[in-house]
């Protein structure tokens, strides 16, 4: 299997990748701007995710809300995220509605300022704030993905700030720093966009060349301050947090070697022999044979800068306190350092994620969205072809040494959920 | 600022046919639906077995669940040889059938076949791990206390349906109904619903239907047993007849999640394509009625949405949303204001229009996986369409039109029989509500019990 690519930048610095599949008559855009939270300025929590609504508000020759509109009555899909450094935008449509997406990805990167209003930005204010209530504050458990980078990296750190925001930074958002942000960090040269699927290539090039090619190149965007860190805590980090939940829940955080890097992969294949589906370690010792648990899983946060982090999250069975929840666990990852992994835990672990995959690619949005995130991560779309093969090099003794070397007490930094005095109604002790 | 190229016109949409599958059938009645997809080197498998909860027997409701969940139990590390196939092995039971999916390397159908052959036909169901899967059951329960979406749902069905409909209770069984299954009744129901005459096997991807029948026929074939009892009468679906108010307490809430709903229709109804369309145009959509209201003009939201729950009998109709607590009233008012107006005028030709054309142009994107593809196969066995069902959905889709969209708004959306479900701090919100005049309105406690 191998996934056919095609290169090239304008003059304006935009990377564009092709991808053709014929299979059916789709195609998929997709376009990440190497901009996210880590960007933001001190004050501003939650900005760069607020911006993310506000380029689906219209652009010069689009209505507001027109760009769901259109993409939907044209019988596509479409949608946005955003993350700690990168934010993407993407659309599936039919093969014959291509020429469309491309417009309208271009019309916002090109045009957006002039549709951009005060009442706009009020309402997709109270919108973003609402979804911090839905997805962090009403939410058992729901602080974890802002408690974990703020333990994990240093205040002074990029990654350290909460992505969602905080409601007083999302009230203080003016339409200044819209123009601000858009002409610092929404710039072809600040961007990758690739297609995917079913369209002739020349007709995609002299596409690109005509809605693209005439946007502006940026001025340069503040550089980052060094994102790198030790991998040992100077004092491994500890919070416990009294939440609205019925049981308690343990997470235990690793800084990790950063995604694609030479030591990403055992590291990922070491999250995975610990709690990758129902064959891991943690999950057969925590939740069948122990019957502490009543879920355990570990994964990798998939960063590309700095540090990433492994993750190990497991969630006690009503009855088990979170002190032998925590004592359990940590016995778990310290046996890990100690034996290492075994050649069938490996095996396992590594066709588990070249199954899945392979599995993703089926989908030319998705194909679309690795290729863009290799050009934006690596540099290099065409890592998608090795991908799978670094982790089929990866062997037992690179597992054991990641996780003798990078699993210890000192690189450990734990987050435990407490059932709430007072809810502890219907627990069955 | 550079001028606009122009807005571009589309070209003409490229041919697409759902894909051509075959059906064959093994010696002992276990059907077989294939599909030959060659796309990437993968294989998709889902196992669709009439045993679904549905079928629980009253007080045991779980049942159906449990059985599937305990069959990739006990046989000596099935799950760990599945996993070094690349595979999870999936097993779950909804309210119409038991389904088993998994996705391996095509290189690997075989294996991964014979693997689903062991645990169909000769599940070991150890005590240990069905009382083990019973407490994994009950903390889920536990922890839907505190989860104000899962919790919606289920006051929904509660308040929806009468109590002594199935659909009243939890798919997945209650405390109560969990803690008195024994190891017999998993037995039991295994021996009365898992038959070959009851099984179909669905393969779709970078196969040949040759090779399939035989590796199927070697896991599976020798599996005899009697064809198992008739197919699932559908469940009684009793609806309250009255529009109530129920408040689920969650203290100190900064939002509400709400639920507006009634029971709906069968999948089999003759009105699918019309509910269908109108659902879009109301809540379906992100371009829809309720979204545009709730999120995009008063930002009350992250979403709103509405849908029909298609299960083989009258599952429920529900709007949903999560709004701050202190426009939960106002919230509430536009979705009722919503549904009437549904119900009143018909809609525009461009609302149409942005339905049918959005799920005429989306049906080649939502088949794109050789897992889709086998999803929407299993719902061809589950819900009795006929063959041609995936060729016709698209011309299907584009004759509904406006008038037919009216009626079935008016025959299937009842404003004043709809159970409003709040979870959500009655303090902040209970007066604001009452004063709506929705009907009566009474809080409870995050088990149900009345307060």
């Amino acid at each position: 299997m191998r996934i056919p690519i095609e290169t090239f930048t304008l003059d304006n610095g935009l990377r564009v990748t092709l991808s053709e599949d014929h299979t059916a008559p789709i195609v998929a855009v997709n376009l990440w701007y190497h901009v996210g939270s880590a960007n933001e300025r001190a004050g501003r929590t939650g900005f760069a995710h607020l911006f993310e609504h506000m380029l689906f508000q219209g652009s010069e020759n689009v209505g507001s809300n027109e760009h769901f509109e259109l993409i939907q009555r044209a019988g596509g899909t479409l949608n946005g995220s955003t993350w700690l450094d990168r934010t993407n935008y993407y659309e599936t449509v039919p093969s014959h509605q291509f020429a469309l997406a491309l417009w309208l990805e271009a019309d916002r990167m090109g045009r957006l300022l002039p549709a951009m209003t005060q009442q706009k930005l009020d309402t997709q204010r109270d919108v973003v704030k609402n979804e911090r209530r839905w997805s962090v504050d009403n939410q058992p458990y729901g602080t974890w993905w802002e408690r974990i980078p703020a333990l994990a990296f240093p205040p002074t750190h990029p990654f350290h700030h909460s992505l969602i925001g905080s409601m007083e930074d999302l009230t203080a958002a003016s339409l200044d720093d819209v123009r601000a942000f858009f002409s610092t960090y929404y710039t072809p040269d600040n961007a990758v966009l690739t297609i995917a699927g079913d369209f002739d290539p020349a007709e995609a090039k002299s596409l690109v060349e005509r809605y693209f090619g005439p946007i502006k190149r940026g001025r340069g965007k503040p550089p980052l301050p060094d994102l790198s860190l030790p991998a040992r805590f100077d004092s491994p980090p500890r919070e416990v947090v009294p939440d609205d939940v019925r049981v308690p829940r343990v997470y235990i955080t690793f800084r990790s070697p950063t995604y694609g890097s030479d030591g990403y992969y055992a590291a990922s294949v070491a999250a995975a022999v610990l709690g990758l589906k129902k064959g891991s370690r943690l999950h057969r010792s925590l939740v069948r044979d122990q019957q502490l648990a009543s879920e355990a899983s570990a994964f990798t946060f998939d960063l590309a800068k700095g540090a990433d982090l492994l993750i190990v999250d497991v969630t006690a069975r009503p009855g088990i306190s979170a002190d032998n929840l925590e004592r359990a666990v940590v016995a778990e990852i310290d046996r890990f350092m100690l034996e290492g992994a075994s050649e069938a835990e490996v095996e396992r672990a590594v066709a588990l994620i070249e199954t899945e995959f392979v599995s993703s690619l089926q989908s030319a949005g998705d194909r679309a969205d690795k290729l863009s995130m290799f050009a934006t991560y690596l540099g290099d779309p065409s890592r998608i072809n090795t991908h799978v093969d670094r982790f089929r090099a990866v062997t037992a003794s690179e597992v054991a040494r990641f996780a003798r070397e990078r699993l210890g007490p000192a690189h450990r930094a734990t987050l435990v959920y407490q059932v709430k005095v007072g809810d502890l109604v219907g627990v069955d002790a | 600022m550079t001028a606009a190229p122009p807005r571009p016109t589309p070209a003409s949409p490229r041919p697409y046919r759902f894909p051509a599958f075959e059906r064959r059938e093994l010696s002992n009645g276990v059907r077989l639906v294939i599909a030959p997809v060659t796309k990437l080197p993968v294989v998709s498998i889902v196992a669709v077995i009439d045993a679904g909860a549905a079928l629980d027997p009253a007080g045991s409701e779980g049942l159906a669940l449990l059985t599937a969940r305990a069959l990739v139990e006990g046989a000596a590390g099935l799950t760990e040889r599945a996993e070094r196939l690349g595979t999870e092995l999936d097993v779950d039971a909804d309210w119409d059938t038991a389904l088993l999916n998994l996705t391996v390397l095509s290189e690997r159908t075989d294996e991964a076949l014979g693997l689903l052959g062991e645990i169909l036909t000769g599940p070991k169901f150890p005590e240990r791990e069905i009382e083990r899967l019973k407490g994994e059951r009950l903390a889920e329960i536990l922890q839907l206390r505190a989860e104000p979406r899962g919790l919606a749902d289920e006051m929904l069905g509660r308040f929806v349906y009468a109590s002594d409909a199935r659909y009243s209770h939890p798919e997945g069984g209650s405390e109560v109904s969990i803690s008195r299954i024994s190891r017999n009744d998993v037995l039991e129901f295994y021996e009365a619903r898992y038959a070959p005459g009851r099984v179909t096997l669905i393969v779709v991807g970078d196969v040949a239907a040759g090779d399939v029948e035989t590796m199927a026929e070697a896991a599976l074939g020798g599996w005899s047993k009697g064809s198992g009892a008739p197919k699932a009468p559908a469940p009684d679906t009793v609806a309250r007849q009255t529009r109530a108010v129920h408040i689920v307490t969650k203290a100190d809430a900064p939002q509400s999640e709400l639920r507006v709903g009634q029971v709906g229709v069968p999948r089999s109804h003759p009105d699918y394509f019309a509910i269908t369309i109108m659902n879009a145009v109301l809540g379906g959509l992100f371009s829809s009625r309720i979204n545009l209201n709730l999120r995009e003009k008063h930002g009350y939201t992250y979403g709103a949405n509405s849908s029909f729950d298609w299960r083989r009998a009258a599952g429920p109709f529900s709007v949903s949303s999560a709004v701050q607590s202190d426009v939960t009233d106002k919230a509430l008012a536009e979705v009722f204001r919503e549904i009437m107006r549904i119900r009143t005028e018909p809609v525009s030709d461009d609302e149409r229009s942005l339905a049918t054309s959005y799920l005429d142009g989306v049906f080649p994107i939502k088949y794109e996986t050789a897992s889709q593809i086998a999803t929407a196969l299993a719902n061809l066995v589950i819900y009795d369409y006929p063959a041609d069902f995936y060729d016709q959905y698209r011309p299907r889709v584009r004759a509904v039109t406006a008038a037919e969209i009216l009626r079935a708004a008016q025959q299937h959306l009842d404003p004043s029989r709809m159970q409003v479900v709040v979870v959500g701090e009655p303090d902040a919100i209970a007066g604001p509500i009452e004063r709506l005049g929705l009907g009566p309105v009474a809080t409870y406690d995050d088990t149900g019990r009345p307060l």
